[in-house]
C-alpha cells in the first residue's frame, strides 16, 4: 500500500511538536509577564485625580513631613489621606485664589469629601498596616518610591505578594534606623557613607540590617511569612 | 454520583463495626451500653435509637446531598458552562485590580483614627428591660454590639437579642418613611395631620385619645407619657407584650399586696430550686448576671451550688440541673404546695422522695437557698415561691425585692382587654400604638384587628421598625429608628438607669418614640438628645450637669440609680383553689415565647433564624414539642404535622419530639407565622397566637389530631455528629468520650477521671513535624494561643454563637440550605444528652475549630490553602481556597464550613456597612472556619509590639469569649504559665476532644462536675 503522506510531512511533523512546545512555552512565560506588567499592576501608572496634587513640590519643595497629612501612619493601620480641613490650614492663606485649587475649597464649603482615586491598593484580602512596618524600621520610600520625586502620584511597586516576600523573608535588607524612617533622602550605608547606630558605624546594609534586626526585636521570617499575619 | 457515594461508604473504616450495614441490633447495643461504665451521650433521638439514616449522616463530613446540585440542569447546558469555564480558567490570575476611590474627611472628628474602631456605651432593650452594651464603630458604622464590663448586669457580656439587634438596625426591609393609607408621606405631613387631631382631642380632655405601648422602662418615656396624660386628663395609656409578666406582677400582689421586682443573688446561693423559671435564658430579666453568679459557683475546687429544677418544657437550666422533675405545668402548683406544707408553711404534704430530698436540702441551707419561679407559672406558685424564700431567711441574702423596673406595672392582659371593649365601644378617637404588634400577637379572643378596623377611630397610628400587620390596618404608620440610631434611656433589671445611645444618624430618618410622643405634644420640633437630655437635667442635684451628663454618656448609665432593697410584708398563704376536673382526653399546652424570635419581633433577623435553638437545634421553625412517651403511643414522628385545637380555634403545626417532655403535654411556641415583616421572617414558622387566649396566656387545655402530612424541619441536632465508636483491637468496640463528666464525689475520689477516660498518645508518637512552639528561633514572641471552654459552666445560652456571626461576617444561607446541611456557623454549640429520654440531663459544647497542633486538615489541602502558623494557629487563607474540602473530610470536628453557594450579599449596601471590615468576606466556593479571631490577635500582637512589651493575658478576648455569660470560654496563651489558660489547662478536669487521635488541639475542655445530692443520687432523675 502506498504511503499516505509525504516523507516531507515527518520534518513538518517534528517541527510542530517543537512548534506547539514553544509557543506554549511563550504564552505561559507572555501570561507571566503580562500579570507582573503595569496593565495589571498600575506600577508607575497615574490615575486621574480630583486636583493635581504634587508630593514633589510638598515634600522635597516645602519640606512637610510626610506625617503633617498622613496623621495615623505610626498609630494604626491606614496612614490617611488627609482631610480638606488640613488642606485648607495653608490653603485659606496661600494660593487662595488659585483656580487648581478650587475642588479643595468647594468640598471645604459643601462639606463633601474630595474623592481620591487610590493608587497603592491592596487586594482587600490583604490586611496591612503601617504603623508596624513605620515602627520597626521600614522607611516610606522603601514602598512608596521617590515620593518626593512625584509631581504626579503613582504606585512606585507591583504591591504583589511576591514583592511583599522580598522583604519579609529577608528584612535586613531593607531595614534602616528609626529616625530616618521618614527621610526621603535616605541612602543605605556604603564604606563612605556609613549610617551610625548607637554610636557604631555600619558601612553596609547587610550588617546595619541585621543589628536593626536584633535592636528593634523583629519577628522571626518564618512569623511574618505566616499566613495569617496579613491574610485572615 | 450515587454510585461514587456507594463507593466511598465501602471503603469507609467506621462502617466496619459491630453495628453492622444492614440495621440495627438494638439488644446487641443495649448489652453493649449495659457492659460500659459510665454515661452514654446522645445528640437526637434518632441516634438513641441507632437509627441508619443518623449513622449515614455521622459517616459523612456534610449530610447527604449537601454536595449535590440538586436544581435540575440539563446535559446541554451543563456542557455549554463547562465548556465557557475551562475557556476562562486561564485568564483568572489576570485580574486587574478595580479602580478604588478614598473619600477622607473634609473635617475630620476629634478622636477617631482611620482604621481603629472606637467604643461607644449604649443599652439594648428587650421586654422593657435594659441589657448594657458597649458598640464598635467603624468610622460612624456600628459594626458589634458587646457587652459594657463596667455595668453589674453585664460584666462584659452581651445576650443573643442585645447583640442581634445589629442586623435589625441594617436590615434592607425596615420600614423606610412614614405612610398614610399605603402612600408614602413625609414626617412634616404627618405632623399636621396629628396637630388638627390633637387639638381635637384637647377639647375633650383627651377623652378618646389612647396609648399602647409594648412595657416601658424608660424614665423619659415615661415622664414624657405622664406629662401627656397631664394635658389630656381623660386619655388612658395601655401596656401590652405578648410575653407579659402578668403572672409574676400577680403572685407580688398576692404575696405582699404591692407590685416589686424580685431579684436574685445566685452567688450566695448554695441551694437553687427553680419552678419552671428559665433563668439561664436570655429571655429572663437578668440572666446574664445570673448566668454569671450561677456559673461562679459550678468551680468543684470551691464550694458548688446545686440545681434543683421542676419544669414543664425541657429547658437549658432544667438539663443543666443536679436533679430535674418533669411535671406538666398544672402540677408545678401542687409541687409547690407540698413543699411549702413540708417545710412548715401550713397545710399537709404529699412527699415524693424527690420533694422530701428538695425540702431537706432547703432547710439545711437556709438562708443560703433560693426558690425561683417562671414568668409562665400561676400567681400562686409566685407567692408560694415568696413565702417559702422568706420562712427560710432568703430575702436580703439570695433574695431582693426592689421596686418594679417596667414603669407602672398593671396586668397588661387586662389592659389590653379594656382597650378592645374601648375600641368596640367606638370610644376611641386617635389610638397610637407605640413598637407594639397586637394585630399580630394579641390574645385570639379579643379579635384586636376586628375590634380595631370597626373602631371608627379617626385616627389609628402605628409607630414601628417594621410596616407590620398592625401598621396594615392603620391609617398612619411611622417609620421608627432604631435604637442605634436614636437617644433613649431604660432600666436594667436591677433598676439603674442605662442610656441609650445612637450611634450612626437614622439611615431612613426614622423617629424614636420620644420624638413622636413630643409630637403629640405639640412639639415635632424637638429632637430625641434634647428630650432625654432635658429629663436628666430636670433630675440631677448636681450643680455641674455638664460633668454628670458626659459621664453618663460615657459610662452607659447613671451611676448609683440601682434600686435599693424594699422591705416588704408577707401575707398569708394564697387558699388553693378547688381542683379543675380536667378532661381526661384533653392534652396540656403550654405557650412559650421562641427562644430566638422571641414574641416575634426579631422574626425578620437572619441570625436570629438560623441560630439552632438551645434544646432542640431548631432552625427557621416552631414545632411544637411533644414528650417521648407520648410520641410513641400517639404514633407521632417528629415532623408529622398535627392540628392542635383549643377551645374550638384550631391551627395546623408539625411536631417534634423533645427529650425530656413531660407526657400527655404539648408545648408551642409563639413568634413565628408572621405574616408582614420583611423577606426573611414573613411565612415561615406558624402561628400559634391563633390559639391562644386571654384567659390561658400560658396554659390551655388541647386536643391534638395527627394530620396525614409532614413537614420538613431544619434542625441541626443530627448533623456535624462526631464519630466516637471506633474498633479499639480487631472486633472489640469503644467509645472515645467526647463529654467528660463525673460527681463531686467522684471528683473528690479522682480528680483526674476526665483524663483518664482517653489514653493520649506520647509526643514523639507522631508522623507530624513535631514543633516545639516555645523554641524562639521558631517563634520569636512565644505566643501559643489557646483555649479552654467550661463545661460545667456552658449553659447553652448561644451568646457564643451570635458573637461569632457577627464578628466574623459570617453568611446566612436559609432554611433549605441549613436542610441540607450547609450551615456556615463557625461555632456550634452541640447538645449532649444522657439518661432516660422522658428525663435526660444534658451537656452543652461549644465546638469552634480546636486548632490541632497536629491538624488533619492540613495535610490534604492540595493548595496550601490551610497551614500552621508559628504561634500554633491553624490558618485558613481564604484567597488560596480552591474548595476541594479535602481538609473537612479530613477534619474529625467537623468545625469546616464550606460557601456551597454565593451565601453572602455582595450588593446591599446596608450589610456592607455591618461587616466587620477587618475580616475578609468570603465568596462561594471557599472554606472557611474559625481562626480564633485572628484579626482581634494581629491587633494586639502589633500594639503591644509598638509599645515593646508583651501580650497581657486577657488583652485579647475572642468575641465568643467576650459575649459568654458565664466565663465559660477562656482564651490566651498556653507557653505562659501565668495566664489564665494555662491555669485552666493544669486543672484535673482539662481534657482533650478525640485525644486519642493526636490530633493535639488548642481548644481543650474542663470536664463538668456535677454536685447531686446523695439522697437523689441513684435514684431515676426525680
Amino acid at each position: 500500500m502506498a504511503q499516505i503522506f509525504h516523507r516531507s510531512i515527518n520534518l513538518y511533523s517534528k517541527a510542530s511538536i517543537v512548534a506547539v512546545v514553544l509557543l506554549g512555552g511563550a504564552a505561559f512565560a507572555g501570561l507571566f509577564a503580562f500579570e507582573r506588567s503595569p496593565y495589571i499592576t498600575y506600577q508607575g501608572v497615574t490615575k486621574p485625580q480630583p486636583v493635581p496634587f504634587s508630593h514633589q513640590h510638598h515634600v522635597a519643595g516645602l519640606g512637610i513631613d510626610c506625617r503633617y497629612c498622613h496623621t495615623s501612619v505610626e498609630t494604626s493601620n491606614y496612614a490617611s489621606i488627609p482631610p480638606t480641613k488640613t488642606c485648607m490650614n495653608c490653603h485659606s492663606q496661600i494660593w487662595t485664589n488659585a483656580a487648581l485649587l478650587e475642588p479643595v475649597r468647594e468640598s471645604y464649603r459643601s462639606g463633601h469629601s474630595l474623592v481620591w482615586s487610590k493608587l497603592n491598593d491592596l487586594p482587600d484580602y490583604v490586611y496591612f498596616n503601617h504603623s508596624i512596618h513605620i515602627n520597626k524600621g521600614v522607611g516610606c520610600n522603601t514602598c512608596h518610591g521617590p515620593v518626593d520625586k512625584m509631581p504626579l502620584m503613582y504606585a512606585a511597586n507591583t504591591l504583589q505578594m511576591e514583592w511583599c516576600l522580598e522583604c519579609h523573608r529577608a528584612p535586613e535588607k531593607f531595614l534602616r534606623p528609626r529616625d530616618q524612617v521618614f527621610n526621603m533622602e535616605y541612602k543605605q550605608p556604603t564604606s563612605d557613607a556609613p549610617v551610625t547606630v548607637d554610636g557604631k558605624d555600619y558601612a553596609d546594609q547587610e550588617a546595619l540590617g541585621k543589628a536593626l534586626v536584633v535592636k528593634y526585636h523583629l519577628r522571626n521570617t518564618s512569623d511574618i511569612t505566616s499566613c495569617s499575619t496579613c491574610h485572615r | 454520583m450515587a454510585a461514587e457515594n456507594t463507593k466511598r461508604e465501602d471503603v469507609c473504616p467506621g462502617k466496619k463495626t459491630t453495628l453492622g450495614a444492614k440495621g440495627l441490633d438494638l439488644t446487641a447495643v443495649r448489652e453493649e451500653i449495659a457492659s460500659t461504665s459510665g454515661p452514654e451521650y446522645w445528640r437526637s433521638l434518632e441516634e438513641l435509637a441507632g437509627s441508619e439514616e443518623f449513622r449515614d449522616m455521622m459517616h459523612r463530613e456534610f449530610p447527604k446531598g449537601s454536595s449535590e446540585w440538586l436544581d435540575s440542569v440539563s446535559r446541554r447546558g451543563f456542557l455549554q458552562t463547562m465548556a465557557a469555564s475551562l475557556a476562562l480558567a486561564g485568564m483568572t490570575a489576570c485580574t486587574r485590580q478595580p479602580l478604588e476611590q478614598i473619600v477622607p474627611y473634609v473635617r475630620q472628628p476629634e478622636d477617631l483614627i482611620p482604621g481603629r474602631p472606637q467604643f461607644f456605651a449604649s443599652s439594648a432593650m428587650l421586654g422593657g428591660y435594659a441589657s448594657p452594651v458597649l458598640v464598635e464603630s467603624h468610622m460612624g458604622r456600628p459594626t458589634k454590639i458587646e457587652g459594657n464590663p463596667e455595668h453589674p448586669a453585664s460584666l462584659g457580656a452581651a445576650d443573643i437579642f442585645a447583640q442581634a439587634s445589629l442586623l435589625d438596625m441594617y436590615d434592607p426591609d425596615r420600614s423606610q418613611t412614614p405612610v398614610n393609607l399605603g402612600q408614602t408621606r413625609s414626617w412634616k405631613n404627618f405632623v399636621d395631620q396629628i396637630r388638627t387631631r390633637m387639638a381635637g382631642q384637647r377639647a375633650v380632655d383627651g377623652e378618646g385619645l389612647r396609648l399602647l405601648t409594648g412595657p416601658i422602662s424608660s424614665p423619659t418615656l415615661v415622664s414624657q407619657i405622664q406629662a401627656l396624660l397631664k394635658v389630656y386628663p381623660k386619655a388612658k395609656w395601655h401596656q401590652y407584650s405578648p410575653l407579659h409578666r402578668d403572672s409574676v406582677l400577680a403572685g407580688s400582689m398576692l404575696a405582699f399586696g404591692q407590685a416589686v421586682e424580685t431579684q436574685y443573688r445566685l452567688e450566695n446561693a448554695d441551694v437553687i430550686l427553680s419552678l419552671d423559671a428559665d433563668f439561664l435564658a436570655p429571655t429572663f430579666p437578668g440572666s446574664a448576671r445570673y448566668t454569671h453568679d450561677y456559673a461562679s459557683r459550678r468551680n468543684p475546687d470551691a464550694a458548688m451550688n446545686r440545681l434543683y429544677v421542676v419544669e414543664s418544657v425541657p429547658s437549658p437550666t432544667g438539663v443543666k440541673a443536679e436533679h430535674r422533675l418533669s411535671l406538666r405545668a398544672s402540677e408545678v402548683e401542687g409541687f409547690a404546695r407540698n413543699l411549702a406544707a413540708s417545710l412548715g408553711l401550713g397545710g399537709t404534704a404529699d412527699n415524693s422522695r424527690f420533694l422530701r430530698a428538695v425540702a431537706d436540702d432547703l432547710k439545711a441551707h437556709a438562708g443560703s437557698s433560693v426558690v425561683i419561679v417562671g414568668d409562665q407559672q400561676s400567681p400562686e406558685v409566685h407567692a408560694l415561691a415568696h413565702a417559702i424564700n422568706a420562712h427560710l431567711g432568703n430575702v436580703g441574702k439570695t433574695v431582693v425585692y426592689t421596686d418594679t423596673v417596667v414603669a407602672s406595672a398593671t396586668d397588661q392582659t387586662a389592659s389590653l382587654r379594656e382597650l378592645t371593649q374601648d375600641l368596640r365601644e367606638k370610644k376611641v378617637d386617635v389610638l397610637v400604638i407605640l413598637g407594639a404588634n397586637p394585630v399580630y400577637d394579641a390574645p385570639v379572643d379579643l379579635n384586636f384587628a376586628d375590634a380595631l378596623m370597626n373602631s371608627g377611630a379617626g385616627l389609628r397610628l402605628h409607630h414601628g421598625l417594621y410596616q407590620d400587620e398592625t401598621a396594615e390596618l392603620c391609617q398612619w404608620h411611622v417609620n421608627a429608628a432604631h435604637a442605634l440610631e436614636a437617644w433613649s434611656d431604660g432600666r436594667a433589671y436591677d433598676g439603674s438607669a442605662c442610656l441609650v445611645q445612637p450611634l450612626i444618624a437614622p439611615l431612613y430618618d426614622g423617629k424614636s418614640a420620644h420624638e413622636l410622643v413630643a409630637a403629640l405634644m405639640g412639639q415635632s420640633t424637638l429632637t430625641g438628645y434634647e428630650i432625654v437630655r432635658a429629663y436628666w437635667q430636670g433630675q440631677t442635684k448636681s450643680p455641674d450637669f455638664e460633668a454628670f451628663w458626659r459621664k453618663a454618656v460615657h459610662d452607659g448609665f447613671v451611676a448609683g440609680t440601682a434600686y435599693p432593697a424594699k422591705a416588704v410584708s408577707l401575707k398569708s398563704l394564697p387558699p388553693s383553689k378547688a381542683a379543675v376536673t380536667a378532661d381526661a382526653s384533653a392534652i396540656e399546652v403550654s405557650f412559650r415565647g421562641d427562644p430566638a424570635i422571641y414574641d416575634g419581633a426579631f422574626a425578620n433577623n437572619g441570625w436570629m433564624q438560623e441560630l439552632p435553638k438551645p434544646m432542640s437545634k431548631m432552625t427557621w421553625d416552631n414545632p411544637a414539642w411533644i414528650g417521648p412517651a407520648f410520641a410513641a403511643r400517639e404514633k407521632l414522628k417528629s415532623e408529622d404535622i398535627v392540628t392542635l385545637e383549643i377551645a374550638g380555634r384550631k391551627v395546623d403545626v408539625p411536631v417534634w419530639i423533645q427529650a425530656g417532655h413531660p407526657d400527655h403535654a404539648i408545648t408551642v411556641f409563639l413568634g413565628y407565622g408572621r405574616r408582614r415583616v420583611g423577606r426573611v421572617g414573613t411565612g415561615a414558622g406558624f402561628d400559634l397566637y391563633k390559639v391562644r387566649s386571654s384567659d390561658a396566656s400560658w396554659r390551655a387545655a388541647g386536643k391534638i389530631t395527627r394530620l396525614a402530612q409532614t413537614y420538613k424541619l431544619a434542625s441541626t441536632q443530627g448533623y456535624q455528629t462526631i464519630e466516637t465508636s471506633f474498633e479499639t483491637s480487631p472486633g472489640v468496640m469503644g467509645t472515645r468520650p467526647v463529654i467528660r463528666e463525673g460527681s463531686l464525689a467522684e471528683y473528690k475520689k479522682n480528680p483526674n477521671f476526665a483524663r483518664e477516660m482517653e489514653e493520649a498518645p506520647e509526643r514523639n508518637v507522631t508522623l507530624y513535624p513535631n514543633v516545639d512552639y516555645s523554641d524562639p528561633s521558631y517563634n520569636k514572641l512565644g505566643y501559643a494561643w489557646g483555649m479552654t471552654v467550661d463545661l460545667g459552666a456552658c449553659v447553652g445560652c448561644n451568646a457564643c454563637m451570635i458573637a461569632c456571626h457577627s464578628e466574623n461576617n459570617i453568611p446566612v444561607v436559609g432554611k433549605a440550605q441549613v436542610v441540607v446541611g450547609r450551615h456556615m456557623h463557625w461555632l456550634r454549640v452541640d447538645a449532649y444528652y444522657q439518661g432516660d429520654r422522658d428525663n435526660p440531663s444534658a451537656n452543652f459544647q461549644p465546638v469552634p475549630c480546636m486548632q490541632c497542633e497536629n491538624a488533619p486538615c492540613e495535610l490534604v489541602c492540595p493548595v496550601g490553602a490551610t497551614v500552621h502558623s508559628t504561634e500554633g494557629l491553624n490558618d485558613m487563607v481564604y484567597n488560596r481556597c480552591i474548595g476541594t474540602r479535602y481538609c473537612s473530610n479530613n477534619c474529625p470536628y467537623k468545625v469546616r464550613r464550606f460557601n456551597f453557594l454565593l451565601y453572602q450579599d455582595w450588593e446591599t449596601p446596608q450589610f456592607k456597612m455591618m461587616r466587620n471590615p477587618d475580616v475578609s468576606i468570603r465568596s462561594r466556593g471557599v472554606m472557611e472556619k474559625c481562626t480564633y479571631c485572628v484579626q482581634r490577635i494581629s491587633v494586639a500582637r502589633i500594639d503591644s509590639e509598638r509599645e515593646e512589651r508583651a501580650v497581657r493575658d486577657g488583652e485579647i478576648q475572642t468575641a465568643c469569649q467576650q459575649a459568654c455569660p458565664s466565663n465559660a470560654i477562656v482564651f490566651g496563651n498556653v507557653n505562659d504559665p501565668q495566664s489564665k489558660v494555662s491555669k485552666l489547662k493544669a486543672q484535673a478536669r482539662n481534657y482533650s476532644m478525640l485525644a486519642e487521635l493526636n490530633t493535639r488541639p488548642r481548644t481543650t475542655y474542663l470536664a463538668e462536675v456535677r454536685n447531686p445530692n446523695p439522697e437523689l443520687e441513684h435514684a431515676e432523675r426525680g
